[in-house]
């Protein structure tokens, strides 16, 4: 066990470092480039000057150089200034980070406690009406662009009812916070809930076919019982694995809900930063971003282990 | 099914019928799914029509009539420009379903050559490639697609004219979506290369001498066509939300074209005047891509032997 998990650790962080230089290649052909932004700033500068700033910010060497330079003070906890926010990036994603773990952890909460009972109550009416029913739901979820969701639950809750504020953090208070988080929380869980339903239910489904669950129901175990303790326990061991595969997607929701209702997270950092030319903020979140992915992995990985103890790692 | 019911079945004469199609007649919604899709499609190849009955061409400005409700002239009224809704819905859908249809086909191709592969050859080559589809999954896509669609070709040595054109966002949209798309058709093609490698005519075939590339390409292949169609209709779903998504997000399908996806591009302003501008794009990516998902799900159902019971 201890072999196998230091040699995901190895793994793990030879993959990060891959990533983190083809993040750092993507980011270097977006438009502009900071001297093109000083130009813009300050007219006078001559053709020496945008030579000599190349020289001093080292965007003369080669990709490969700037790269080793960047990675070197990044391992040192430096990872140069936002932009935007004239603060360093890393004070700034330490900011936001908590307001995206709220939501993802929030909307994750709330789609696992609407899909759990659905996706079970479909695998136990399997081929039965309320099952196709179920199923249509999670089709539905699955299918929605949530941009346009979140757009809808604006239309509806803000602009129609005016029950809830169209975006934005609220003023610092529980209340006015809490307030701020129901729409984006919500929009984000009915997304997730889809894909969840559906590996609940193909997760249950198999495990109620299995032998022991005859056994106990002859043994006159309650329908109840059955569900929740016998068959749940054995279906959740690859629902497990998948949800913690699932984090990439469940950041990318949280993206697009952060964007549009401005909820200042990770996403919105990162979409705001490439498109304001903020680089080194923009490689700092994707790199965070990609790291927390990775670290899901390795947690799938070990929870797999975990929960099955027929699974034996050498 | 038990084995009691099958027999009063058989005798009643009311067995399931076998056959593929005649299974797929036993999957309602994914029939419905598939005119559904088979409606849209002719929706958007008839653009023209429409705009010539209405007698609206499609980039047609109109600032004296922004905005205008539901009416004979305009059915879904017009947008922010004057432009009429249905016509410029009806060549959005020419752009989206095309754009679904081509990255839909290219990841289908790339999973192709991922997963026969990787389903004949097992071993070392197969926890690979299948190592590298689960990586893909698990990525973070969407701040990675945004990265991806913001590079400024020009920096690539590309012309600057041509690297901005609506036609060049339209390719670089279909690649980027099919390089994250391929993954669906890859674990399938792969899983049903597995069992097939087994079969005595590939085995024969592999007695006889064949090379690996024949008997993938001439034995295995055409067999793989059901399940390669299941993948292709979730993965076009799945191509048509990215690609809206980016397109939304301003980094897809670059106007004057439009898509569904960037005609909801300004919309979020507008939802106070006009939320109905707001509501139409998004309702046919909703239901183009339900429609393909349920039609793969109803594919799949047909093809399993285990839900012909």
């Amino acid at each position: 066990m201890t072999g196998f998990l230091l040699r995901r650790l190895v793994e793990t962080a030879i993959l990060l470092a891959l990533m983190s230089f083809a993040i750092y290649g993507l980011i270097g052909l977006m438009p502009g480039d900071p001297i093109d932004l000083m130009m813009t700033a300050d007219p006078t500068l001559t053709s020496a000057d945008i030579a000599r700033l190349k020289t001093v910010y080292g965007l003369d060497q080669p990709l490969i150089d700037r790269y080793l330079a960047w990675a070197g003070s990044a391992l040192q906890g430096d990872f140069g200034y936002s932009r935007i926010y004239a603060q360093p990036a890393a004070a700034v994603i330490g900011d936001r980070l908590g307001n995206t773990i709220l939501l993802m952890g929030g909307a994750f909460a709330l789609a696992l406690a609407l899909a759990l009972p659905l996706g079970m109550l479909a695998a136990w009416r399997s081929g039965r009406p309320l099952d196709h029913a179920i199923n249509l739901v999670a089709f539905a979820g699955i299918s929605m662009p949530q941009f346009w969701l979140a757009i809808l639950a604006i239309i509806l809750f803000a602009v129609i009812l005016g029950w809830l504020p169209a975006g934005g953090m609220g003023d610092g208070s529980i209340g006015g916070s809490l307030n701020h988080l129901i729409l984006p929380v919500v929009t984000l869980a009915i997304a997730s809930t889809g894909g969840i339903l559906r590996y609940v239910r193909a997760s249950m489904r198999e495990a109620l076919r299995q032998d022991f669950i005859r056994t106990a129901r002859a043994k006159g175990v309650s329908t109840a019982r059955l569900l929740w303790f016998h068959a749940l326990r054995n279906a959740m061991i690859p629902v497990v694995t998948i949800l913690a595969l699932d984090f990439g997607a469940l950041f990318s929701g949280a993206l697009i809900t952060e964007t549009m209702f401005s909820w200042l997270g990770m996403g919105k950092t990162i979409y705001d930063a490439i498109m304001g030319n903020d680089y080194n903020l923009a490689l700092l979140g994707l790199m965070i971003a990609t790291a927390l992915v990775l670290a899901c992995n390795l947690l799938a990985d070990l929870a797999y282990a975990w929960l099955d103890p027929r699974v034996r790692y050498r | 099914m038990t084995q009691l019911a099958a027999t009063r079945r058989i005798a009643a004469g009311t067995l399931p019928p076998v056959g593929f199609f005649a299974a797929l007649r036993r999957q309602p919604l994914a029939l419905v799914a598939a005119v559904i899709i088979a409606t849209l499609a002719l929706l958007s190849l008839g653009a023209p029509l429409i705009a010539a009955w209405l007698d609206t061409p499609a980039d047609i400005v109109d600032i004296m009539n922004r905005y205008a409700p539901a009416s004979a002239e305009h059915p879904f009224g017009t947008d922010e420009l004057g432009r009429d809704l249905l016509v410029r819905l009806a060549y959005g859908g020419r752009i989206s379903l095309g754009l679904g249809l081509v990255a839909g086909l290219a990841a289908a191709l790339l999973g192709i050559a991922i997963g026969l592969p990787a389903g004949y050859y097992g071993g070392r080559l197969d926890s690979l490639l299948m190592r590298m589809a689960d990586g893909v999954i698990a990525l973070p896509l969407l701040p990675l697609l945004i990265v991806l669609a913001a590079i400024d070709l020009t920096k690539l040595g590309l012309p600057a004219e041509w690297a901005h054109s609506p036609a060049t966002s339209f390719w670089r949209v279909a690649i980027l979506v099919a390089l994250v798309g391929w993954t669906t058709v890859a674990r399938l093609v792969r899983g049903t290369t597995l069992s097939l490698r087994q079969r005595d005519y590939v085995r024969a075939a592999e007695a006889l001498g064949a090379r690996p590339a024949r008997i993938m390409l001439t034995h295995i292949l055409p067999n793989l066509a059901t399940p390669i169609l299941v993948a292709l209709s979730l993965s076009i779903g799945n191509v048509i939300l990215f690609e809206s998504v980016l397109s939304f997000l301003g980094l897809g399908i670059q106007p004057p074209w439009p898509s569904w996806g960037n005609m909801l591009t300004g919309a979020q302003e507008l939802i106070w005047s006009a939320p109905m501008l707001a509501v139409w794009p998004g309702l046919l990516i909703f239901v183009t891509v339900i429609a393909f998902n349920l039609l793969g799900d109803g594919l799949e159902a047909a093809l399993d032997p285990r839900g012909r019971d």
